[in-house]
């Protein structure tokens, strides 16, 4: 199982679901609305290090972290 | 690491830490910069959540990338609320020559703005409201929202 975390103002509990790869995960979040509109403007980390490929394979354990727009300061 | 604050930085206290703990090496320039609330828009205080795993990773980097300039960075941000005219974001550079720290400042601020998993909320009323029109999309964003 992989645990997916939703950071900010997403504002929704980790979940935890099977995924061997960011791209099965992508077709996982697209199915739930309250996800589906952070999509786009979310950039995603993998253990803690931003990916930027759908390729990234995923293994039991890992923790996935959906990021969305940012402003500090 | 970042020093991340509940509520207000004490920027006095910080400067002057920050300053005591670093004349003495032989920097010659100690540029810093405070972010401070505004009161505008009716909010009665800014908000923050911070991820920090990520944010001391992202800090590391620019850390590095100053070292090798010779140059060292410090940094804090609040977590939690923080009232208009109290601070939430603070930093500093130290560098041998002025340049380095007014250069790697900017680049550093503009960064952070753009890349630091930090999210703001506007306070009104003693609600909560994020503030989606000031956000940037991080480098790399939309990547789930695209098709196998």
């Amino acid at each position: 199982m992989v645990k997916v975390e939703f950071l900010g103002p997403i504002g929704k509990s980790p979940v935890e679901v099977e995924a061997s790869s960011l791209a099965d995960l992508a077709e996982i979040l697209k199915k739930d609305p309250e996800v589906a509109r952070w999509l786009e403007s979310s950039a995603v980390a993998v253990n803690d290090k931003v990916v930027e490929s759908l390729d990234v394979k995923l293994h039991s354990g890992d923790r996935v972290s959906l990021l969305p727009p940012v402003c500090g300061g | 690491m970042v020093l991340v604050c509940e509520g207000p930085i004490d920027v006095e206290a910080l400067l002057a830490g920050w300053y005591c703990a670093e004349h003495n090496r032989n920097y010659g320039a100690m540029v810093t910069f405070v972010g401070t609330v505004r009161e505008e828009g009716g909010i009665e205080a800014l908000s923050f959540d911070i991820y920090r795993p990520l944010l001391d990773r992202w800090f590391l980097g620019w850390k590095e990338r100053l070292e090798k300039e010779g140059a060292l960075l410090e940094m804090a941000h609040s977590e939690g609320d923080v009232p208009v005219h109290t601070s939430s974001f603070a930093c500093a550079i130290f560098s041998p020559k002025r340049r380095v720290a007014l250069q790697m400042l900017d680049a550093f601020v503009e960064d952070f703005k753009a890349n630091a998993p930090i999210w703001k909320y506007d306070v009104i009323d003693g609600k909560r409201i994020y503030a989606a029109d000031r956000s940037t999309p991080m480098a790399g964003s939309g990547l789930l929202a695209k098709g196998r």
